[in-house]
C-alpha cells in the first residue's frame, strides 16, 4: 500500500466529527502555520512540495499563489472550487463528505497564506448533503476558533462561506465560477486578466480544487521534502483517482503518483482487473474530457515503456498516442461496450453544458452531437468521419474557455484509435453492440 | 506610444489599445471583422470568435509566439508585437470554420430579411464562408416572442453576440431582456414576454449584426438598396437629434443613427427620433450621406450614389 495523505483516516466514520479529526492530528498545522511562518514562507513551501492543481489542468499550486496581485490595494480572496462535475470523477464530493476538515484547515493555511480574509468554497449544487456537512464543520471550526476574528491569538482572521452552484457544469471553470459566485449567469471570462489580478469582485483571487486544498494541512505539517519525496519527477505526492467501469472495484483510491496503470488496474489493491470473462478495450484517464486510450497505448506507451499514473507519463505522445492525468476520473471499458455510443454520450454532456457564449462550442458542440447521433441510430455516411475531424479541430483552440477542448478531444481521439468501428456503424447502419 | 506589424504593416497606437483597433487604425483588409465587439459598448467581444488572429512574436521583450490564435478585439497589443490576419492561412481557415458555425443554425432567410444589404453577417460569410454546407441537421428553431410595437425580435437569426444586452446595461437603468437557457439552446429573451421599452431601446436596432432585431415601424417597406440615406436632424430634448433618414422618393421609410466607418453607429438616439419622427417635415435635412461600407449587395449601389453626390456638386 502506498502512502496515504488525504485518505489516512478516512475509514473512521467520525472523522467529520473536530474532536476526531483533531485526535488524528487535525488543525495541528495551524499553531506552526499562523504562529511560527510568514505567509511567503508557506508559498514557498508548497512550490518546493512540487504540488499541481488536481482539478484537471495540473497547473503548479505554488506558481498560481505567486502569481497572486500583491501590490494591489484591494482585498485577496481564496476560493474552493468544489463544483465537481466530469462525468467519471467523484473524488471532492468523498473527501468533503468524509473528510471536511482536512479542507477547512488547508483552506485556512491557503487564505493565511495568500493574505485573504475571505474564503469560499463553491460547492456543486447537486451534493446539498455536503453543503450541510461543511456548514456543520464550518460552526465547529468558529466555535474553536480556528475560523473568524483573530484566530489563536495570532491576528489572522478568515471568514469561510459555503456557496452552492445551481447546477452547471460550466461552473468549474475558474472565471465561470467566479461569475456565478457574484451572481452573474455562469459564462466564462476573456483571460487575460487571470484570477490572480483581477477575480472575484475585480479582486486577486486564487481559485484552487479541494484536493489540492486538503493536501496543504500535510506538507505544511511534514515539510515539502517529505511531500515531494512522493512520487516520481514532477509528478510529486499522492492522487485520489475515481475508478469506474467495467473493474472489480470500482471505488476512490488515493495513490502515489508513479504507480504503473498496469499495477492500478490488475491489483486487488486498487481496481482489481477488469471484471470476469471479459477483456480490456479502453480506458478514459482523467474523466470525461481527456483523449480516450485503447488497451495497448493505456498500459504501454508507444516507445513500449510501462505507462504510469503521472501528469508526465500518462500525457507521453502526445494526443497522437497519449491522453491526460487530468481530475484523475479512471474509467475502464471492456470490449462489450460501443465507442460510438460511448462518445455520443459524451458529446451530448457537453452540447448540454456549454455557455452558449462562443460560436465554435456552441454550435460546434450541438452539430457533433447530431452527427454521433446519426452514427448510432443509423444515417451516417462515409463522409461524416471526416466531417467529426474537421469539426473537432475547429473547435479545439478556438474558444474562450477549455469547454471547447474537453468537448472536441474524446471525439478526436475515439476517432483517432477506433475508427474501424466508426466505419463498421456505417456499414451496418447503426449500432451493432448489445 | 507602442509599435507593432501587422500583416506586415506597421502602426503606431497608444498604449491600451487592442489588436483590432490597431488595426483598424490601419484599415483596409487588414481589419478583422467582428461580429460581437463593438467599441462604443463596454465589455463588448471575445464572443464570436471571428475576428481571431495569429500573434507570431507577443512583444519585444517576449518574442515568442502566442500559442493559439487570440481574439483581436480582446486582445492588448505589446510593443514589438508580430500579429498576422489575412496572411496566415491558418487565421483564414479558422475563420471560415466560425463562419460555418455561425451558419449552421441560421435561417438563411435573406430574401425576407430586412437587414439583408447590411448585415455583417451576409458580409462575413461572402468575405470568409464558403459556398456549400457540410450539414445535413435540421436547424434550430426558437418559439418567436413579441417584445413590444417597436422592435422585432427574430430569434433564429441571432447569432448570440450580447451586443444588445450591453446597450440595455450602458443606455437604460433597468434591463428587460437577456440571455435565456445555454449552449444551442441560448436565446435573447424577455422574462416572461415583456416588452422591452424605454427611451432609447430602439439602439439595440442599430447594434444587432444580423436581422434579429428590427425596426418594426419599417418593416418590409423596402429593401435597403432602393432607399437613399440622408443626414437629417431635428431639435430633439433627450437626444442630440442627428440621424441618418432611409428615403423613397419623398417617404421616411426608416430612421437609424449615423454609422461611421466600421460599421458602428456615431452616437446614440433616443426612440422618438427613430419611430415617431416619420415625416420630411420633422426634420432638417443636411445632404445625401456616403455610406462607407462593403457588402457585395450595397456596394454597386452605394457607389452611384457617391457619383450622384459629385453631380449634384
Amino acid at each position: 500500500m502506498g502512502k496515504k495523505i488525504l485518505t489516512e483516516h478516512i475509514s473512521d466514520p467520525n472523522l467529520h466529527k473536530l474532536e476526531v479529526y483533531q485526535q488524528h492530528g487535525g488543525y495541528a498545522s495551524l499553531e506552526k502555520a499562523l504562529k511560527k511562518m510568514t505567509p511567503d514562507e508557506i508559498v514557498e513551501e508548497v512550490k518546493k512540495s512540487g504540488l499541481r492543481g488536481r482539478g484537471g489542468a495540473g497547473f503548479p499550486t505554488g506558481m498560481k499563489w505567486g502569481f497572486i496581485d500583491k501590490k494591489s490595494d484591494n482585498p485577496h480572496y481564496l476560493v474552493c472550487n468544489a463544483d465537481e462535475g466530469e462525468p467519471g470523477t467523484f473524488k471532492d464530493r468523498y473527501l468533503m463528505q468524509c473528510n471536511p476538515h482536512a479542507l477547512i484547515e488547508g483552506m485556512i493555511l491557503a487564505s493565511y497564506a495568500l493574505n485573504a480574509n475571505k474564503a469560499y468554497i463553491y460547492i456543486r449544487g447537486e451534493l446539498y448533503y455536503v453543503l450541510r456537512i461543511l456548514e456543520k464543520a464550518i460552526a465547529e471550526a468558529y466555535a474553536k476558533g480556528f475560523l473568524g476574528e483573530n484566530i489563536l491569538g495570532s491576528g489572522f482572521s478568515l471568514d469561510l462561506y459555503v456557496h452552492p452552484g445551481a447546477g452547471a457544469y460550466i461552473c468549474g471553470e475558474e472565471t465561470a465560477l467566479i461569475e456565478s459566485l457574484e451572481g452573474k449567469r455562469g459564462n466564462p471570462r476573456l483571460k487575460p486578466p487571470f484570477p490572480a489580478v483581477s477575480g472575484l469582485y475585480n479582486c486577486p483571487t486564487v481559485v484552487n480544487n479541494v484536493e489540492t486544498l486538503a493536501t496543504i494541512p500535510w506538507i505544511v505539517n511534514h515539510g515539502s521534502e517529505e511531500y515531494a519525496k512522493i512520487g516520481i519527477g514532477r509528478s510529486t505526492g499522492t492522487k485520489l483517482i475515481s475508478a469506474s467501469g467495467h473493474i472489480n472495484h470500482p471505488g476512490i483510491y488515493e495513490i502515489e503518483l508513479g504507480v504503473t496503470v498496469d499495477e492500478f488496474l490488475n491489483s486487488d489493491q486498487y481496481c482489481g482487473g477488469v471484471r470476469e470473462g471479459h477483456s480490456l478495450k479502453a480506458v478514459i484517464a482523467g474523466g470525461s474530457s481527456v483523449p480516450v486510450l485503447p488497451a495497448d497505448l493505456i498500459l504501454k506507451t508507444k516507445a513500449g515503456e510501462d505507462r504510469l499514473m503521472t501528469y508526465e507519463s500518462l500525457s507521453d505522445g502526445g494526443f497522437e498516442s497519449g491522453t491526460m492525468l487530468g481530475s484523475g476520473g479512471f474509467i475502464v471499458m471492456d470490449e462489450t461496450t460501443c465507442i460510438v455510443r460511448n462518445t455520443m454520450n459524451f458529446a451530448r454532456f457537453y452540447r448540454h453544458e456549454s455557455c452558449g457564449q462562443c460560436s465554435p462550442c456552441r454550435e460546434g458542440t450541438s452539430w457533433m452531437e447530431k452527427i454521433l447521433a446519426r452514427f448510432e441510430y443509423g444515417g451516417a455516411q462515409a463522409e461524416d468521419i471526416e466531417l467529426l475531424v474537421d469539426i473537432s479541430k475547429n473547435i479545439e483552440g478556438n474558444t474562450i474557455c477549455p469547454l471547447g477542448d474537453a468537448a472536441a478531444w474524446p471525439v478526436a481521439s475515439a476517432i483517432r484509435h477506433f475508427r474501424d468501428e466508426f466505419e463498421e456503424h456505417i456499414r451496418r447502419n447503426g449500432c451493432y453492440f448489445e | 506610444m507602442i509599435k507593432l506589424t501587422i500583416d506586415n504593416i506597421e502602426v503606431e497606437v497608444e498604449e491600451g489599445t487592442t489588436i483590432l483597433n490597431a488595426a483598424r487604425k490601419i484599415g483596409g483588409k487588414v481589419v478583422p471583422p467582428a461580429m460581437c465587439y463593438y467599441s462604443k459598448l463596454d465589455c463588448s467581444g471575445g464572443k464570436c470568435r471571428v475576428c481571431l488572429v495569429k500573434v507570431a512574436q507577443s512583444s519585444a521583450k517576449d518574442p515568442r509566439p502566442m500559442p493559439k490564435l487570440v481574439a483581436s478585439c480582446s486582445t492588448m497589443a505589446q510593443d514589438g508585437m508580430v500579429v498576422q490576419n489575412i496572411t496566415s492561412p491558418e487565421v483564414l481557415e479558422a475563420r471560415k470554420a466560425i463562419v460555418e458555425f455561425l451558419l449552421l443554425n441560421h435561417p438563411l432567410d435573406c430574401p425576407v430579411c430586412d437587414q439583408a444589404g447590411e448585415c455583417d453577417l451576409q458580409d462575413l460569410a461572402y468575405s470568409f464562408g464558403s459556398e456549400n454546407t457540410r450539414s445535413r441537421e435540421e436547424r434550430s428553431v426558437h418559439k418567436q416572442e413579441d417584445i413590444g410595437p417597436y422592435i422585432q425580435l427574430n430569434k433564429n437569426r441571432c447569432i448570440l453576440c450580447y451586443r444588445c444586452i450591453n446597450t440595455a446595461n450602458q443606455l437604460t437603468d433597468q434591463r428587460v431582456h437577456g440571455m435565456l437557457f445555454r449552449g444551442d439552446h441560448a436565446e435573447i429573451s424577455t422574462y416572461i414576454e415583456k416588452s422591452v421599452e424605454n427611451d432609447f431601446s430602439g439602439n439595440i436596432i442599430d447594434v444587432c449584426p444580423v436581422g434579429a432585431l428590427t425596426d418594426k415601424t419599417s418593416r418590409f417597406k423596402s429593401r435597403v438598396w432602393f432607399t437613399k440615406p440622408y443626414d437629417a436632424h431635428r431639435e430633439c430634448p433627450k437626444c442630440n437629434g442627428k440621424v441618418v433618414l432611409w428615403m423613397k422618393g419623398n417617404e421616411v421609410l426608416r430612421v437609424t443613427a449615423p454609422k461611421d466607418k466600421n460599421g458602428e453607429v456615431e452616437h446614440f438616439i433616443c426612440n422618438e427620433c427613430r419611430f415617431e419622427k416619420k415625416e420630411v417635415s420633422d426634420w432638417k435635412i443636411d445632404g445625401p450621406r456616403t455610406i462607407e461600407r462593403t457588402s457585395v449587395i450595397s456596394l454597386n449601389h452605394y457607389t452611384n450614389i457617391d457619383k450622384l453626390n459629385k453631380e449634384e456638386k
